[in-house]
């Protein structure tokens, strides 16, 4: 009987693998990538990439203007976030099971999080470039609406892993809703949650980054600019700061979530 | 003494077959100290739970101070909860705050709902709560966070935070299943104190026969979510431990002859 299970759970590994390996092969034909060539051309693209993938001098003039527009993607993504968050906490509070007020509500306000959540952000910024067109207030929308579906959903989770065992013990005693919020949700959540917020700052800011480029503001139509006016130099510089900003703001966020947590 | 609590042909089930409480009866004077043992899954917590509907019956009456617990409105129950405590095995503290805060979340159920979330308590509710924690001897703990406690701190802060209430009754959910011996006594002779000094009502869900052949007034048995024995321990038999328990159950996890030597 237990032999059976485990030939049985080879035999699904093994059936898996080859499943695997069927579609990377037909992805392969269907789409006429050539191996071979791809690694082929690999140590010329970083030849290319080192002699013309560098900032020079005319570069760095242009730092000012790369450095606001960092600015406005780092601002739009943190105010995304945080906007989100307030909502995503309402509606983890109606759709969580420990706080929900009752079982409509919370399939409601569950369903409204994963519609949002289940939509990328490039899906958003598209669809919103229709309301918007290509202004900041598309790129905003699009990560308010992808960091409130995910938000809402880790909100959910850590309200009922965390505070439900205090939540009953308070309901016990005969306290108000509002009391146990604030009382026993609020304060056993909070590292979890701002720990969640940090984590959606940081993938906002790359995010942010790609729907720039699709919506013309940021740092990702900086990039998008100086790389389609074949200015490399100054592209790379633009690459340079972006990488050099997620490393600072994952350092920190790395900082903030040991000191609280 | 005056009946606090009683009640009538009280049944619970979970979804359609689990039957987890059939026609229970019995009632509870005022100050008496009552244990309910049984084996896994015969309904203890749910019985305890459908007193203060933490679990809502499916029919019965529970009259809890001349009031039928079972018929009251959102606004009531609240109010009745307030003279119930409640004791759980995993002392449901909020762990982050400190244990003083979380003996006055007892008197979360006074107040309006701007004070309850502020947390705004007055000086003669702090006051009680710092004598509480003296007769408990937790003086040295007060301002330590929650869960630097061991477990049996743990758990008297939950005594605490129910005592602040100034309930007529505690109800504990199986208040010493986590703890070591030691800890164990500690908290059942607190809450046999509560009971024979304060004439607070204490219904405590026990797993260990012998604790509550030794701490109890009175002792109430159930299987399979129906009442088997209902009495005094001086009473109980090995026939009856076997009723409640099932075949061999009784004599192997204690020896009867024992029990009167606590
Ligand atoms: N929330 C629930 N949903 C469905 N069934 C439940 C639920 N809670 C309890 N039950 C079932 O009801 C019955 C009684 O459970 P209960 O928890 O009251 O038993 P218990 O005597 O407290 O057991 P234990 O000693 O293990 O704590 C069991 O069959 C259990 O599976
Ligand atoms: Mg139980």
């Amino acid at each position: 009987m237990q032999a059976d299970v485990f030939v049985k759970k080879r035999w699904n590994s093994f059936i898996f693998l080859l499943i695997l390996l069927v579609v990377t092969f037909v992805s392969i034909v269907i789409t006429e990538f050539n191996m071979a060539k791809g690694l082929a051309s690999l140590p010329k693209a970083l030849q290319w990439g080192f002699t013309n993938f560098y900032p020079d001098e005319m570069a760095l003039t242009k730092l000012p203007d790369i450095l606001n527009k960092l600015r406005e993607t780092v601002l739009i993504s943190v105010a995304a976030t945080t906007v989100g968050a307030i909502f995503a906490f309402l509606f983890a509070l109606f759709g969580s099971r420990t706080t929900k007020v009752n079982g409509v509500l919370s399939k409601v306000s569950r369903g409204i999080a994963t519609i949002f959540r289940n939509i990328d952000i490039s899906a958003w910024s598209m669809i919103l470039l229709f309301s918007f067109g290509q202004s900041a207030l598309t790129g905003y929308f699009a990560l308010f609406f992808g960091s409130f579906g995910f938000l809402t959903r880790a909100f959910i989770e850590t309200i009922d892993e965390v505070s439900s065992s205090s939540v009953e013990a308070l309901q016990a005693t005969g306290a108000g809703y509002f009391s146990i919020i604030f009382q026993s949700v609020i304060p056993s959540g909070i590292p979890q949650m701002i720990s969640w917020i940090l984590f959606m700052i940081e993938t906002n800011i790359r995010s942010a980054t790609l729907v720039g480029i699709l919506t013309g503001t940021g740092i990702g139509f900086a990039f998008d600019l100086y790389y389609k006016s074949l200015n490399y130099h100054t592209a790379s510089l633009v690459v340079i700061v972006i990488v050099i900003t997620i490393l600072t703001i994952e350092y920190i966020s790395n900082y903030v979530r040991r000191v609280i947590l | 003494m005056t009946t606090l609590l009683q009640l009538n042909h009280v049944s619970k089930h979970y979804g359609n077959d689990t039957k987890a409480l059939s026609d229970v009866n019995f009632s509870v004077k005022e100050g008496e100290f009552v244990s309910i043992i049984g084996p896994s899954g015969a309904g203890k917590s749910t019985l305890l739970r459908c007193i203060n509907r933490m679990v809502d019956a499916n029919s019965g009456e529970i009259i809890f101070d001349n009031v039928d617990i079972a018929g009251l409105g959102k606004k009531d129950l609240k109010k009745a909860r307030t003279k119930i405590g409640m004791i759980f095995q995993h002392y449901n503290l909020v762990n982050r705050l400190s244990v003083i805060e979380n003996v006055l979340h007892g008197r979360l159920g006074f107040k309006s709902t701007l004070a309850g979330a502020l947390g705004l308590y007055t000086e003669e509710e702090k006051r009680q709560a710092l004598q509480i924690l003296g007769v408990l001897g937790l003086q040295e703990q007060i301002y330590k966070r929650s869960d630097q406690l061991s477990g049996g701190q743990k758990q008297r802060v939950g005594i605490a935070r129910a005592l602040i209430q100034n309930p007529k009754m505690l109800l504990c959910d199986e208040p010493i299943a986590s703890l070591d011996p030691n800890a164990s006594k500690i908290i059942m002779d607190h809450l046999k104190n509560i009971s024979a000094s304060m004439g607070i009502t204490v219904l405590v869900n026990l797993h260990q026969v012998e604790v509550a052949l030794k701490y109890s007034d009175r002792i109430i048995g159930v299987n399979k979510g129906s009442l088997i024995f209902d009495g005094p321990p001086n009473e109980i038999t090995a026939e009856i431990i076997e009723a409640i328990y099932g075949s061999e159950a009784g004599d192997l996890m204690f020896d009867l002859g024992g029990q009167y030597a606590g």
